[in-house]
């Protein structure tokens, strides 16, 4: 039962305020002067017009006086972005403009484009503000900064199984392929939004698109998975997937910390981990030739305890039956999934092809137990 | 062939257009579906006609509706294990499914519905059934013998809730078996069935699982004499003197649970018997039909006993062979044991070898199970049936008395005792 229920008139104005800031580019600039801003961005500055403008129609005019090519993001408080422009050359002039609420956003030019780049706080005045909540705006920035950080992590991992698997150790590769995964299953969610990277580094054969050709357009991790426990052999095809999946997971990498992130999508996002796990994990169907299931199942569920703890002191707040709910029931999962390791710290887990069928419902039945509750988390923390 | 009672086609009211309305919503149902009682009694001795097929069956009595109901077309019936060790939480728990209960029956969404809420949140119910009619939705709850072990309750145990011993011929699956809990649902639309147990289900996620369930079509008793009697798979009447919702004095009997018998949270309340049983499909379908009339004691057109004219004519038992299903089962063999039978035909597509996976969802309801169907049961070890049958699945259940009204819920005689 919902403790909490915000009306839906509400809901729908928020709903409506958020798509009403997509950021989009434009050609034409506009004529009224106060709805411009000039960014002057240099490799050690990022200068602003005016720090104050009116809400609604915004242009940035960029101007990139340094020598390296940057980016020009405006961004909302939780870091989301409201529109950017990416290689702006040294010397060149862009044009972005945005339709924007009232409220407090930043303006960032990152030289070199990399890093939190140079920061200006800016402010659109007038209007109905969209109303935000600090907190939640907190915990979007930090589950950003932990969506970057597992992206950081996975990448030497997933270099030690690509260099194993390309010197053609099969023991080697086999023991780094689960750890490689890890990172990308707790923040899988975030991945799958930007649509192209998943099916390169994670798709399944039977994922595959009609029209695809297993041989040349299966990549990926499971692809190796194949070779590894399958096959039982590394062929020259294998270090070209290799190599293939560390570019892949380098773009991850770099476009992973701009993902369209907000409370709504943290929350849903861990509701889809224990999906992933009801899907895929629980039926063994994910690592069905290394068996290594249980390694991603603990993953998925990592990713979607992250998110629930960074909204859980909102969520508190709105319905409080909830959050005992779930810390009642992530705790039972995580005890459960214990079971199957010796070693709580380490991510050897029982093979699942050693996992009997009883003790796969039991599986099932607490994911259920975390994914219904689970679900109602969104609810619980949309902005009032 | 005699006619088969016309579908009303009037249109009831929509399950959403029922929403927000409540006992009003009911009450408008009974007017649009054409003036004729749309409400049943379910939950009385006195239910007497058999609904149109959109009715609703009301959900506070006395007893639980889908007993003495006149029996529906569908069936989905599911076991349940409890995984919550919170006493507090399980019994919240049959509070909420005893008000997701009350709408579904009466022909409404559970909870705030299943669209228009807000967006952010999975609504409430799943949604399936909306548009739907009520269907005569009945949903009868029952606490299996395990769960007597659970949150203390051993001492309110029945004596007449028995484990069933093993039957000769029994090849019980433990995972089609038993569990601490079940629901019956029984509607005209198999649609109404399942969104009823899956909304339940959803509803009892983190304090209850599924342990099995079983879909039913083609009802193989009728509670209802004044209806043809219905056939089973094999092609026989089944259930021709079977205990008919209007026969209170039978049914005070033989299937309610009486202050004397006790316990007093058990009054009004009755006991069930679930069996899974597999028919030998393709072997009966090859038997010769004197062999297979012989098999049940009637004939297989009209459905009279051996040597008598009439369906409905009193059997004359010696006149069958000494194995005959009919005689076995009879009363009179039994000293007097009679059991009102609810069972549904299934069919879950077919085995590995190509053969039906077809047979006979067997329910019965009794006030005993040991005088009831254990002592038939036990009679049936020589039955000629047995040849084409193997019991495969076996469950047995306490139903509690009815909900009485919109403050009472299920299992509340059993749980607000020692609260």
């Amino acid at each position: 039962m919902r403790a909490v229920r915000l009306s839906a008139v509400t809901a729908t104005a928020t709903v409506a305020a958020l798509t009403a800031l997509t950021g989009c580019t434009e050609k034409g600039a506009d004529a009224s002067s106060d709805r411009v801003i000039n960014v002057t961005a240099t490799d050690s500055k990022c200068e602003v017009s005016a720090k104050e403008f009116p809400a609604g129609h915004v242009e940035l005019a960029i101007e990139n006086k340094g020598s390296k090519v940057t980016e020009v993001y405006l961004l909302f408080p939780d870091d989301r972005i409201v529109t950017e422009r990416e290689n702006i050359g040294a010397g060149t002039k862009q044009r972005v403009t945005a339709e924007v609420k009232a409220g407090d956003y930043t303006i960032a030019c990152k030289p070199g484009m990399k890093g939190d780049g140079i920061r200006q706080d800016v402010k659109a005045t007038g209007g109905t503000a969209a109303k935000r909540d600090p907190r939640l705006d907190k915990a979007v920035a930090s589950y950003r900064t932990y969506v970057q950080e597992q992206a950081d992590a996975t990448l030497p991992l997933a270099e030690t199984f690509a260099k194993a698997v390309k010197d053609g150790d099969l023991e080697a590769a086999q023991k780094a392929y689960a750890p490689s995964r890890i990172g990308w299953e707790r923040t899988e969610p975030v991945a799958e939004s930007f649509g192209d990277i998943d099916p390169k580094v994670d798709v399944r054969e039977d994922g595959l698109e009609e029209g695809q050709d297993p041989a040349k357009d299966w990549t990926g991790w499971h692809r190796l998975e194949k070779s590894l426990w399958k096959d039982k052999k590394l062929t020259a095809r294998d270090s070209e997937l290799a190599d293939q999946l560390i570019t892949d997971l380098k773009d991850w990498q770099k476009r992973v910390g701009k993902a369209d992130i907000t409370p709504t999508s943290m929350a849903n996002g861990a509701k889809e981990l224990l999906d992933e796990v009801a899907t895929g994990k629980v039926t063994g169907e994910e690592e069905r030739y290394s068996h290594t299931d249980l390694v991603d199942f603990k993953a998925n569920v990592e990713g979607a305890e992250k998110s629930y703890e960074l909204l859980k002191p909102v969520a508190k707040e709105n319905d409080p039956a909830l959050v005992t709910e779930l810390d009642k029931q992530f705790a039972a999962i995580d005890t459960l999934l214990d079971k199957y390791r010796a070693d709580k710290t380490s991510y050897d887990f029982t093979s699942y092809d050693k996992v009997g069928e009883a003790d796969r419902k039991e599986l099932s039945d607490a994911v259920n137990a975390l994914a219904e509750p689970l679900s109602k988390l969104a609810a619980a923390v949309v902005v009032k | 062939m005699s006619e088969n009672p016309q579908t009303d086609n009037a249109p009831a009211p929509s399950r959403r257009s029922l929403i927000g309305w409540g006992g009003a919503g009911l009450a408008l149902g009974a007017v649009a579906a054409g003036g004729a009682v749309a409400m049943t009694r379910g939950g009385d001795d006195v239910d007497t006609v058999a609904a149109e097929a959109g009715a609703a069956i009301a959900f506070h009595g006395p007893h639980q509706a889908g007993i003495s109901t006149p029996v529906q077309d569908r069936l989905h019936f599911a076991a349940f294990d409890v995984t919550t060790e919170d006493r507090a939480e399980f019994v919240q728990m049959l509070k909420d499914w005893t008000a997701a209960a009350r709408r579904m029956t009466g022909g409404q969404a559970v909870g705030d519905g299943a669209f228009g809420g807000l967006a952010e949140a999975p609504p409430d119910d799943t949604g399936e059934a909306v548009g739907l009619k009520p269907s005569r939705l009945t949903l009868t709850i029952g606490f299996g013998p395990s769960l007597f072990q659970k949150f203390g309750l051993a001492d309110q145990q029945p004596d007449a809730l028995v484990e069933l011993p093993q039957f000769a011929g029994d090849a019980l699956d433990k995972n089609r078996s038993d569990g601490d809990l079940c629901v019956q649902a029984c509607a005209d639309d198999p649609q109404v069935a399942v969104h009823a147990i899956r909304n339940l289900a959803r509803i009892g996620f983190g304090k209850v699982v599924i342990k099995w369930s079983q879909l039913g079509f083609g009802k193989t008793s009728s509670t209802t004499p004044e209806e043809q009697t219905p056939r089973n798979l094999m092609g026989f009447k089944d259930g021709t003197r079977n205990i008919a919702g209007t026969e209170t004095d039978r049914l005070k009997k033989f299937v309610w649970v009486d202050e004397k018998a006790g316990p007093d949270w058990m009054v009004g309340g009755s006991y069930l018997v679930a069996r899974r049983i597999r028919m030998h499909i393709e072997t009966w379908d090859r038997t010769p039909l004197q062999e297979q009339e012989d098999i049940f004691g009637r004939d297989k057109g009209e459905g009279a006993p051996v040597g008598k004219a009439k369906e409905r004519d009193e059997p004359f038992l010696k006149a069958m062979k000494p194995d005959a299903h009919v005689r076995l089962a009879h009363p009179t063999a039994n000293h007097g044991s009679t059991i009102l039978r609810r069972g549904y035909s299934f069919t879950d597509g077919t085995d590995g070898l190509g053969r039906l996976e077809a047979g006979l969802f067997f329910l019965a309801y009794m006030h005993d199970v040991r005088e009831g169907f254990i002592r038939i049961q036990r009679n049936l070890a020589t039955d000629a049936l047995n040849e084409y049958i193997q019991h495969v699945g076996s469950a047995v259940f306490a139903v509690p008395p009815g909900v009485r009204d919109k403050d009472d819920w299920w299992g509340r005689t059993l749980f607000s005792k020692e609260a």
